[in-house]
């Protein structure tokens, strides 16, 4: 049997990979990858909880479907807002959007 | 070793190594391409953790719909970033540093749980039943799940709107 410490453990991997993408990464749209990472990170912790303590409670499924659509929601935004930088600025370099630092 | 182990330790590193290409390479096409090779992993885990209906939407929705999205978000916008140019900030050492604090921190935690070498438990019911159950149920998420619903319809007309304007 997998014990529960070994989900633990990949998905605290998972989120600092994510985390290490979302903070070096320059292009925008990597900096959001880095984020789908975590999010996924976040998810397979829930999971686990859920299967590995009272699975009555459907409590840690639910939550994993709500991550999935705040997920969607987020890189719908995100990406929207890419785009719409790219078109007036041309490009979507993050250290280039400096518009509103003085 | 089961058969379980080994099947963990595959997707494990599947993950992993894919999670890993997602933050490195430089062609950001590939980057989506590894991201959808993480997800499946994650589906993987999810079908090992009971998961079904999770593995599916897993597939569905992230691997159908968002990776797909950004990859062709990144169509749309991948002039001059394909160059010579350095794809990580200057500051990329710390970033690293920071990573590797947060996995320091995150594994001592888990290390010290007091459940940590727990094994899955008899399953109670049909996790499938159980769970469409407790999203339609007023006792349970039912406020939660329709929220959301608004969430994803709001941000769906947001995300028109903003790429939409002139």
């Amino acid at each position: 049997m997998v014990p529960l410490s070994w989900y633990i453990f990949l998905s605290a991997a998972l989120f600092s990979i994510g985390l290490y993408g979302v903070l070096a990464r320059k292009n925008a749209i990597a900096i959001l990858l880095g984020v789908e990472l975590m999010l996924n990170a976040a998810n397979i912790n829930l999971v686990s909880f859920w299967r590995y303590g009272n699975n009555a409670l459907m409590g840690g499924q639910v939550f994993a479907i709500i991550v999935f659509a705040v997920a969607a929601a987020e890189v719908a935004v995100g990406l929207a807002l890419i785009l719409s930088i790219y078109r007036s600025r041309n490009t979507i370099v993050a250290d280039e959007l400096d518009l509103m630092k003085w | 070793m089961t058969v379980d182990q080994v099947i963990f330790f595959l997707v494990g590193a599947l993950i992993l190594v894919s999670a890993l290409m997602v933050v490195t390479t430089r062609n950001l096409i590939h980057a989506a391409l590894w991201l959808i090779a993480t997800l499946f992993g994650a589906a993987v885990l999810y079908a090992t953790l009971d998961a079904t209906f999770l593995a599916v939407v897993q597939v569905v929705v992230y691997i159908g719909a968002i990776a797909i999205m950004f990859i062709f978000a990144v169509m749309l916008t991948r002039r001059n970033m394909l160059d010579d140019a350095s794809q990580t900030n200057p500051g990329w050492p710390w970033a690293a540093f920071i990573a590797l604090a947060t996995f320091a921190g995150l594994a001592l935690l888990a290390g010290q749980m007091h459940n940590a070498g727990a094994t899955q438990s008899e399953l109670f019911a049909d996790p499938l039943a159980a769970l469409s159950q407790a999203l339609i149920s007023p006792e349970a998420y039912v406020l939660p799940f329709e929220v959301a619903s608004v969430l994803l319809l709001a941000a769906l007309v947001g995300a028109v709107y903003i790429a939409n304007r002139k």
